[in-house]
């Protein structure tokens, strides 16, 4: 039974992720049918790419570094404190994540780059320096830490911290060795997230990082899409794939942690107005940094999109809805039919996600052996491996019989959903596990069969996280980009392969629409994760 | 109604029931009697088809049950932590079973209805079971294992969260109820006073077989062996050689029923039958720490060289603690238990 579920997910994800993947690295390393692993050491020992690898690593690590120490307070502050607005501020806080690396590239080139805010006020540019990427990427995940952790601390009962003062230990003491103990894992499981992803950006360094900074995803972009060196993306790809291989590993393995018991209550009990000068001006620092980091750039986004040469107004958006206007030919088609596009592959795009990412957690609903274990594992290696190999594995392996799809739409939604399910994953698993066996034992003994009981009891249950599921699986695939900007069709961009296209352009006009259709990217983003936190109720998932 | 003929459950070694007979008889109460870890709880599982079995039969009203899928056992099962469906109010948690039968929407809301009046909920109906006292959820509960008209009624710890008063007073209510309606019911608890005032036979489990069966009476007045004897909460036991009425142990002589059984044995002293005099008379023993419960005094008495002695006395009788006391023993309280030469080990 439980083999027939993951029968779907298993042959969606050997088509349509481990067939291309594998082929696209066969061909790099492959010559005359011989296997050239030499290639990897004469890759690894050029100097260009190892300075790759180094700063990969490094603004990773700076970049995770960086988010923990700004984004852990505002977790403590969401988890502990009470004031107006929380509730809006946490859904604001969170836009950033969904939103396409396009997007946010695009904001923090409005806000920091060439003619941006800060060079209009004071003449600072930071595009094209590592700060301007640092910055962005906590932006982008700054979401992530506070939802991880947080979601924790609010959680854990605060008499357990009682419990130690009572016993003796100072303010502090007790944090050390009551609260931070609980927390690590959650902490470490975040960091690892943040690291995760920002090891293998791709659009925010492309858009922010200029020539002189590369990491591996935009470098196997480069090597495939400019260079046609599939030797050596092939080689890149392979490192990417066994660094997020280790990263996986150890996230599991930090998550499975996380699951050992602690006493958990209702996080409307744990929170309280803040007391005091000390908490007053914490609340006050979180809320600054917020409206900073988060509401400044997506504010300076907005506003140049309506800023045009004759003043504010929607000239930008009236241009959207013509071809080649500014004398370019970027498009055959007006770029406003990138919505159209974007969103129609998107809802196919979640509906895919949702019916191998709901099997696949089905499956592994119930705790199991090693296994299945492993299976878990495998659905999140497309969070890290290189949009931009699958991107182009299916452009060489699915344009023949029986699976000859390259001129077919389709493609577009499988690589999204392909990013999708495990958001989907992730998602439902935690609450298909939290319905208690017995429920269903009892749902049997009343005399509801296997099915029935799966109907009755678990399907209710869990249709909040279905709706989550699909909320982030549509935001995922409207902003997915890396493999998007190979297989999306010239007459049928979507909304970031437009947003992309219109910024490698010169010209004012170009730029103007490139906000113009970032704002309306970030909209569309904005509005159904704001729905979403409409209809969740559980903020202990892992996003 | 229901017969287990050498009902057999392994967990890897472990044998959680250990070819177990058991009958109970249609509209009788039985109550399996064990502390955790002595196989009752699987006892319930596998007669309701939740867990297999490696070996015996269950038969219902004569049918074997092998091969029988739960929903079709037409059983009733109330969960410990009542297991109520969170996402359905009170009246659809009530007729979930009666949906799954099949049975008429009137027909149903009709049903419900009486059923919410029986428990002692009328009109609770839209409530959401979030909202209801631990009291009220047992009462749900029960409604909703009810409500199909089950053959059999079993309850896996049918108190065992409630507060203690409330325990008290839910127990009677729960033995008049199925009493009126004729209800067969096997129920599992680790607390005997709960067993012992729901049940009309109680069966005392000890690693997964049976250690005794009977009347509470029976079981209360003769336990069957040493660890009957100290799961019914009797501290006083103690190996001994019995000799016509007199028994030798570790305090002294203690007298015994006539007709006891002869040799080597454990020895069961009632606190009841453990009277506080004089220091020179009898076994001397210093009065240890005393426990009020409400008409009478448990008194634990410190015999030099001796076992501890519990004792009962009356509230103006009680010594001070730190007294010295001699202590004697009333015959009428004593019982050699069965199971001789075995040393009370538990």
């Amino acid at each position: 039974m439980r083999l027939g579920l993951m029968a779907v997910p298993v042959a969606f994800f050997a088509v349509f992720f481990a067939y291309p993947v594998t082929a696209i690295v066969g061909r790099g390393l492959k010559a005359e049918g011989d296997w050239q692993f030499g290639r990897i050491g004469e890759v690894l020992s050029r100097p260009d790419i190892l300075d790759v690898l180094w700063f990969t690593t490094w603004q990773a690590l700076a970049s995770t570094a960086l988010t923990l120490l700004i984004a852990l307070p505002g977790a403590y502050v969401f988890a502990r404190f009470d004031f107006p607005g929380k509730q809006v501020l946490r859904a604001v806080v969170t836009v950033p994540f969904v939103l396409p690396t396009v997007v946010v590239g695009t904001a923090f080139l409005a806000l920091l780059g060439r003619g941006g805010l800060l060079d209009e006020l004071w003449g600072v540019r930071l595009d094209t320096t590592v700060w301007a990427i640092l910055l962005a990427h906590v932006f982008f995940n700054y979401a992530v830490v506070v939802r991880t952790v947080g979601g924790l601390w609010s959680q854990l009962d605060p008499r357990q911290e009682e419990a130690a003062r009572v016993l003796g230990a100072g303010r502090f003491a007790a944090f050390r060795r009551v609260t931070l103990p609980a927390l690590a894992p959650a902490v470490a499981a975040a960091a690892l997230m943040v690291f995760l992803f920002t090891f293998t950006s791709f659009g925010v360094v492309q858009i922010l990082g200029g020539p002189a900074y590369s990491t591996l995803e935009v470098e196997i972009y480069r090597q495939t899409a400019q260079l046609l060196d599939l030797p050596t993306a092939a080689v890149l790809t392979l490192v990417q794939f066994a660094a997020v291989g280790g990263i996986l590993a150890v996230h599991a393995a930090t998550v499975r942690r996380r699951e050992r018991a602690l006493k958990l209550v209702d996080p409307a009990q744990t929170s309280r107005r803040p007391r005091g000068a000390g908490q007053w001006a914490l609340l006050g620092g979180v809320l600054l940094t917020a409206l900073l980091l988060i509401l400044l750039p997506l504010g300076v986004l907005v506003e140049r999109s309506f800023d045009g040469p004759g003043g504010y107004g929607f000239g930008y958006y009236e241009a959207l809805q013509t071809v080649g206007a500014g004398g370019s030919s970027t498009f055959l088609v007006p770029p406003l039919e990138a919505v159209g596009n974007s969103l129609r592959y998107a809802l196919v795009a979640t509906l895919i996600a949702l019916v191998v990412g709901g099997l696949a957690a089905a499956a592994l609903t119930r705790r199991a052996g090693r296994l299945v274990r492993g299976f878990d594992a495998l659905l999140m290696l497309p969070l890290g491996v290189s949009a931009v190999t699958v991107g182009f594995g299916f452009l060489i392996t699915l344009d023949k019989p029986p699976l000859d799809l390259r001129t077919s739409w389709i493609l577009v939604p499988l690589a999204q959903a392909l990013v999708g399910v495990p958001f989907v994953v992730r998602t439902m698993l935690p609450v298909l596990r939290a319905v208690d066996d017995r429920l269903r034992e009892a749902a049997a003994v009343l005399g509801a069969s296997p099915l029935r009981a799966w109907r009755e009891v678990d399907l209710p249950l869990v249709r909040r996280a279905v709706l989550v599921a699909a909320g982030f699986a549509f935001a995922v695939s409207l902003g997915e980009f890396g493999a998007t900007v190979f297989i999306a069709r010239p007459d049928n961009p979507t909304l970031p392969v437009a947003v992309a296209r219109l910024l490698g352009r010169s010209g004012e006009l170009n730029y103007g629409q490139a906000m113009a259709l970032s704002t309306i990217l970030m909209l569309v983003c904005a509005v159904s994760l704001l729905l979403l936190e409409r209809i969740r109720t559980d903020r202990s998932g892992e996003f | 109604m229901l017969s287990l003929q050498a009902a057999t459950v392994r967990f890897g070694e472990r044998a959680a029931l250990d070819a177990v007979d058991l009958e109970v008889d249609d509209h009788r109460i039985v109550c399996v009697l064990g502390p955790s870890g002595s196989g009752k709880s699987t006892l319930l599982r596998a007669v309701a088809g939740l867990q297999p079995m490696d070996g015996g039969r269950v038969l219902l009203a004569g049918q074997d049950q092998a091969g029988v899928p739960v929903h079709r056992r037409g059983l009733g099962l109330m969960f410990q932590d009542h297991q109520l469906f969170p996402h359905r109010d009170v009246g659809a948690n009530v007729a979930f079973g009666l949906r799954m039968h099949g049975t008429g929407r009137a027909e149903t809301n009709a049903r419900v209805r009486e059923l919410l009046e029986l428990v002692g909920l009328p009109g609770a109906e839209r409530r959401a079971v979030a909202a209801l006292s631990g009291g009220e959820q047992q009462r749900v509960a029960l409604a909703r294992a009810l409500a199909p008209r089950p053959k059999l009624l079993m309850l896996d710890e049918p108190l065992g969260q409630l507060d203690r008063s409330l325990r008290e007073r839910l127990v009677v209510e729960l033995r008049t109820l199925f009493q009126e309606l004729g209800t067969t019911v096997l129920a599992v608890t680790h607390d005997q006073g709960e067993a012992f005032a729901l049940a009309d036979r109680v069966v005392v489990m000890r690693d997964g077989r049976i250690a005794q069966e009977g009347t509470p009476l029976d079981v209360w007045q003769r336990p069957a062996s040493a660890f009957v004897a100290r799961f019914l909460g009797f501290d006083n036991v103690t190996p001994a050689t019995v000799t016509g009425q007199a028994a030798a142990t570790a305090w002294g002589k203690v007298p015994v029923p006539e007709g006891s059984p002869q040799g080597e044995a454990d020895l069961l002293v009632r606190p009841a039958g453990v009277r506080i005099g004089a220091p020179e008379d009898g076994l001397r023993c210093t009065v240890g720490v005393r426990t009020f419960r409400g008409n009478h005094v448990t008194v634990r008495l410190l015999p030099e060289n001796a076992p501890v002695l519990e004792a009962e006395c009356a509230l103006r009788d009680t010594p001070d603690e730190g007294a010295v006391v001699g202590v004697r023993f009333d015959a009428a309280e004593t019982v050699v238990l069965a199971g001789a030469g075995k040393p009370s080990g538990a």
